[in-house]
């Protein structure tokens, strides 16, 4: 099996001195399932975010999904990201925009018009139980109801890669599991590899999966 | 409410811009036609010691649209009594001929002397008055107008570019959420800055159809179009087709040009 994401003694940092992550060397597994735990400013976003290209390598090398981010061009980035989902621990849903377009930004993104984005809406968000949401504007829903919008969204594109930045950080039981199951089922149905931030890995997972545990700078697999 | 302000002072800052570039043409335009009403008014005396034909004029500058000569006539007939036939028809013959010269255009000063001396360097010719001093001070003063116009066009057009930037930079502010968003999911940059361009062109079209509006009012309720008859000129201050197309073309130039460089240089975060 492929590796989508391939990481040789990689550091990360925001300022020049300074190190969030250091000389880390690992693979994750096309069609994996992948935990990353670690204490409050540990560097947990700052590795998904180099992942999507928020951020460079400051040394060493960086492969998602075929593509080396130390480096990248502008463009190249864009067409990698149209196959990445992400879910933020903040949403991040466009205000100005109603629930339905906010879930079809990735389709509007890709030159999906018409019927096929809007039936692959209707879908998502039957799967998310926001049907009835679908005109509302993101203000007007609950926390735990927008990171499902957002949880829709990261799906509507068919990714071949999700990064989830604690998706369920602070959500109600009911919105923490209906997340769950949408990752775990993009997992196994549709191969979907899945990167998952949490502080807690939840119970009764039915799935294989990794975990990663990053304290100091380093990362670590645990078994 | 608050996006309506923004558009307002965009439209505002646009109108500027193209009031004032109207407001030239108008006044380039005016100053044409009066030129036009003086040159119908204007010639230039010549007196020679032989006929020349009016092809002959015309070949001497290409300024001159026409010559007529001036009849000597009149004073022949006043000499008829006192003077036997046979005098008079050696009068007429060693009498100087009187052309009137007019021009194709009204000439500048300039122009007036150096035709003269043109004409003057014809041995035919033996006196050339150009009446260069009776220059019109309208004409003057209008010549000066459109200079301070044109300044002032000018200005105005630079003040309200900065206005514009600014405004525009405030837009940015506030669909710079939605644009990082959008880049977040692999959006290219002319997707992200969609809004912005449309925005844009909804403002230009918006204030040229206000300028079409006021121009045309301005034109229909005619006070200036009167007061500007009542001096010999007829003009029309605002064109409808040329007018409203150049209004346009300015508009959506200045207003997407200056998105562009808005877009172009925005740095991106996270
Ligand atoms: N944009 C940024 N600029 C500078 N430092 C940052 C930035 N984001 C995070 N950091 C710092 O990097 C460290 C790791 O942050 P982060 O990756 O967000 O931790 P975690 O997600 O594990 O809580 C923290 O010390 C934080 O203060
Ligand atoms: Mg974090």
């Amino acid at each position: 099996m492929d590796n989508v994401i391939i990481a040789e003694n990689l550091s990360l940092s925001y300022k020049e001195f300074e190190t969030i992550i250091s000389k880390a060397t690992f693979s994750i597994e096309a069609g994996s399932f992948v935990f990353i735990t670690g204490a409050s400013g540990s560097g947990k976003s700052t590795l998904l975010k180099s992942f999507y290209g928020a951020i460079e390598p400051r040394q060493g090398q960086l492969m998602v999904g075929g593509v080396k981010m130390n480096h990248i061009s502008t463009s190249k980035l864009n067409f990698l990201r149209r196959h990445i989902g992400i879910v933020f621990q903040d949403y991040k849903l466009i205000k100005e925009w109603t629930i339905e377009k906010n879930v079809m930004l990735p389709l509007i993104i890709s030159g999906y018009t018409g019927d096929v984005s809007g039936a692959q809406v209707q879908k998502l968000l039957g799967h998310v139980k926001l049907t009835h949401q679908a005109g509302k504007y993101p203000q007007e829903l609950s926390g735990g109801e927008q990171q499902r919008v957002a949880m829709a969204r990261a799906l509507a594109h068919n990714p071949i890669l999700i990064l989830a930045d604690e998706p369920t950080g602070n959500l109600d039981d009911y919105s923490s599991s209906v997340i769950w199951n949408l990752l775990e089922g993009a997992n196994t149905q549709l191969k979907t590899t899945v990167i998952v931030v949490t502080h807690h890995i939840p119970e009764g997972l039915r799935i294989p999966y990794k975990h990663y545990h990053i304290e100091f700078g380093t990362i670590n697999e645990i078994a | 409410m608050k996006s309506l302000k923004n558009h307002l002072s965009l439209i505002i800052a646009l109108f500027t811009v193209l009031a004032s570039v109207q407001i030239y043409v108008a006044v380039d335009r005016t100053i044409a036609a009066y030129e036009s009403h003086l040159k119908n008014d204007y010639s230039v005396i010549v007196v020679t010691s032989e006929l020349i034909n009016p092809g002959e004029f015309k070949a001497m500058n290409s300024m001159i649209d026409r010559s007529e000569p001036i009849s000597t006539a009149q004073v022949l007939e006043r000499l008829k009594g006192e003077m036997s036939q046979k005098n008079l028809d050696l009068l007429k013959l060693t009498l100087p001929k009187f052309y009137r010269l007019y021009l194709n255009r009204f000439p500048t000063p300039r122009e007036i002397s150096q035709l003269q001396k043109k004409l003057e360097s014809n041995s035919a010719i033996e006196r050339v008055e150009g009446f260069s001093q009776t220059h019109d001070t309208v004409y003057k003063l209008m010549l000066l107008f459109k200079d301070v116009v044109q300044i002032f066009s000018i200005a105005i057009a630079a003040v309200t570019s900065l206005l514009i930037l600014k405004e525009m930079r405030l837009w940015q502010f506030q669909h710079a959420e939605r644009m990082n968003i959008m880049a977040l999911f692999g959006a290219p940059v002319w997707l992200r800055s969609a809004v912005l361009f449309r925005l844009a062109i909804v403002d230009a079209i918006i204030a040229t159809l206000i300028l079409c509006l006021a121009f045309f009012l301005i034109d229909y309720y005619g006070y200036l179009t009167m007061q500007l008859k009542e001096i010999g000129i007829s003009v029309q201050l605002f064109n409808f087709v040329d007018d409203a197309v150049r209004s346009l073309i300015i508009a959506l130039g200045v207003s997407v040009a200056l998105t562009f460089t808005i877009v172009l240089f925005h740095r991106e975060e996270e």
